[in-house]
């Protein structure tokens, strides 16, 4: 692991802190944009010998996670008119203790799983800890647009393990991952923008008329 | 051949947005479905080569897939005819769209080899039915919309992990020029690394779990197929569960080849039970038809993967059963919608169906007794198969508890079931619903769910084997 493959990581999870502390929507956003910024340099840091392939897929998440979701995000708020704040069910402190307890887990977890080449487990720690604070912001939070947030970072979390079978899996994949995850995001931006349209509000708290018990 | 399985699907759903009226998209939309049958069959014939280097090739469990959700599909396809007639959905011409691209990527999930594909292709099939639940511009369907694509998109991030976990293992393999493709990962499985093989299957099972809908990760199910149109929901039933399966399927593969069938067993068997016991406890008092299917889905991919953790035989059983529930949830979805075509107008609860609507009554009694595993209908084969094998591994205890809560999700459905098709009809139901184009499909469904009782085709008893012993287990 080069010492900037590490920085990389390290600064990979203190954003997912940031997104769990946060109240307002738009930060959240602006974050998740940075992570994915982040997330498009890491094939760089990990993989100094320069090759088409990293080169192509850290250019292809930038664009994606970085630029193009995060301001079609934007975009919905804007055009939804949310209201601005995350709407927890739980309070800021609390999330913010329930995450760092996720990423001790993930790092107790990690050296159970070690890589074959010998990479150190912080690679994968990283990845379990956004795996779970992603599902933390999934399950914690009520608006729809930030559960969006939350499967991004999920998202995210497998992508940084992703990042261990570059040389591996073909470049046709990851561009397939790619387009499935632009396109999915884009979808339930969609039915956010509807969902706000109908209930005047993006809460999926709201969304409760069909039910069994 | 394969290309052309997945790529004339893929071709058609673009040139039906071409097109400007109802009635030519939806002669298109049959006309690529039975294009695409008729390759399958030809594919069933003769098994085509392998391309992309092995990443796509037909092998027999994925031709049961692939077969049963191309006969699914065409049936659907007729349904549509008469259903676009009558209703208008919201999308107009994006749904035939997102059919035909529902049909391309279950072909590129079926045909694929490698995990990595096969995930591709599961997530397009999953984004391409969103749309289609999004139907009504109302609350609910928004809320069912949402569901789905959120508890969806999550087991699919999550299979994905479990894929890429597969990838890590196979470090310890001796090295491969084709990376998680199953050929491979099959034949050096005992070197494999164990514990990251045993992480991905669990997030596998978890991941693709959530799509088939295994209790307690089944919450989105009976919203979603409530609330979509019931030919969208024939195809979620009968053809996206039976694409999910063959995703646990693979793992079960590796793992089964790995020798550590010992691990993935209970996790088959407790997901399963799970399933059964969720689906018992809510069909009783369950008062809307499509809620009642959706909870007997749950039932049916509980007998998968219990078929599945059991061994032996079961496994031939559960590939029997995956036929043969996805023509009965076809079937019961068929009449449900014909039922919804007609009481479009009318509130509360249906009743008088034997004299309202008497074909589609038939049809739904019909589908009842074959969906609950009565004589002499083919599920009563398979799920006598996988009874038999819970009982011949000495699981006692498992296999009463199936038959008791089998006979309970069996009353639960006739009540609500039985309770609809007789009684007095009320006013304001349509009479002239029953019309060539929806009676077709269904009509269809239950013959082959007939023949299917009595008769295995040996073509297609060498394919199940074939596909049962590639999964470690055995025929009956």
């Amino acid at each position: 692991m080069t010492p900037a493959g590490s920085l990389l990581l390290i600064a990979v999870v203190l954003t997912d802190f940031a997104v769990l502390a946060t109240s307002r929507l738009s930060t959240g956003i602006r974050t998740i944009g940075l992570q994915g910024l982040l997330l498009a340099a890491l094939p760089v840091a990990l993989h100094p010998a320069w090759s088409l392939h990293t080169a192509a897929l850290a250019v292809g998440t930038a664009l994606v996670k970085a630029g193009i979701l995060p301001r079609f995000l934007n975009w919905a708020i804007r055009e939804a008119n949310v209201r601005r704040e995350m709407e927890p069910l739980i309070g800021y402190g609390a999330s913010v203790l329930l995450g760092a307890a996720a990423v001790g887990v993930a790092f107790v977890v990690a050296p159970a799983l070690p890589l074959p080449d010998g990479r150190g487990s912080l690679l994968v720690a990283a990845a379990l800890a956004n795996v779970l604070a992603g599902l933390l912001v999934l399950t914690t939070r009520r608006k729809a647009l930030t559960q969006v947030v939350g499967y991004l970072m999920l998202e995210n979390g497998v992508f940084v393990f992703g990042l261990t079978q570059t040389e591996q899996v073909p470049f046709l994949l990851e561009l397939g991952v790619l387009l499935d995850v632009f396109v999915g995001v884009f979808i339930m931006g969609i039915v956010v923008f509807h969902i706000n349209r109908e209930f005047d509000s993006i809460s999926s708290a709201r969304l409760e008329e069909l039910k069994d018990i | 051949m394969i290309l052309a399985l997945i790529l004339i699907p893929a071709l058609g759903a673009i040139g039906a947005y071409a097109h400007r009226q109802v009635a030519f998209r939806t002669a298109w939309l049959v006309t690529v479905a039975a294009v695409h049958l008729g390759l399958v069959l030809v594919a069933w014939n003769a098994p085509p080569q392998p391309v992309l280097g092995g990443w796509l090739a037909a092998d027999p469990l994925g031709l049961v897939v692939l077969g049963v959700v191309s006969a699914l599909f065409l049936a659907a396809s007729c349904y549509a005819v008469g259903y676009l007639r009558r209703e208008n959905p919201r999308g107009g011409r994006a749904f035939v769209t997102c059919l035909l691209a529902f049909l391309s990527a279950a072909s590129l999930v079926a045909l694929s080899q490698h995990l990595g594909v096969l995930w591709v292709g599961m997530e397009a099939t999953t984004l391409a039915l969103a749309p289609l639940i999004f139907h009504r511009h109302d609350r609910r369907s928004l809320e069912a919309v949402w569901k789905y694509l959120v508890l969806s998109s999550v087991g699919i991030a999550l299979a994905l992990l479990g894929t890429f976990f597969v990838a890590t293992a196979q470090f310890a393999a001796p090295a491969s020029d084709r990376p998680l493709v199953l050929a491979d990962l099959v034949r050096h499985a005992p070197s494999l690394h164990p514990s990251w093989l045993k992480a991905a299957f669990v997030f596998l099972i978890v991941g693709y779990g959530t799509k088939m809908g295994l209790a307690p990760l089944h919450s989105w199910k009976p919203d979603t197929y409530g609330e979509a149109p019931s030919l969208v929901g024939a195809l979620m039933a009968g053809g996206l569960t039976s694409l999910a399966f063959l995703g646990i399927a693979r793992a079960v593969q590796v793992m089964a080849a790995a020798r550590l069938a010992s691990f993935a067993e209970p996790a088959l068997i407790a997901f399963g039970l799970i399933s059964l016991v969720v689906a018992a406890a809510f069909v009783l008092g369950q008062s809307d038809l499509k809620r009642l299917l959706a909870y007997a889905s749950v039932e049916h991919v509980g007998l998968l993967v219990l078929g599945l953790g059991v061994g032996g035989a079961g496994v031939y059983g559960t590939v029997l059963h995956v036929v043969n529930n996805a023509l009965a949830k076809g079937l019961l979805f068929f009449a449900a919608g014909n039922i919804a075509l007609a009481t479009a107008s009318s509130q509360g609860p249906v009743r008088g169906l034997s004299r309202a609507l008497p074909r589609t009554a038939a049809l739904l009694v019909v589908g009842l007794f074959a969906a609950s595993g009565s004589p002499p209908f083919g599920p009563f084969v398979s799920e006598f198969l996988i009874l038999r094998a819970v009982l011949d591994q000495g699981h006692l205890f498992l296999g009463l508890a199936v038959i008791g809560l089998l006979l309970l999700i069996f009353a639960g459905m006739a009540k609500s079931i039985l309770g609809a098709v007789y009684g007095e009809a009320p006013a304001g139901l349509s009479r002239e619903v029953e019309d060539a184009w929806v009676l077709a499909g269904p009509a269809a469904l239950a013959t082959a769910l007939l023949v299917l009782g009595l008769y295995i085709p040996p073509a297609v008893g060498r394919a199940l084997l074939q596909a049962a012993t590639a999964m470690g287990g055995h025929g009956p």
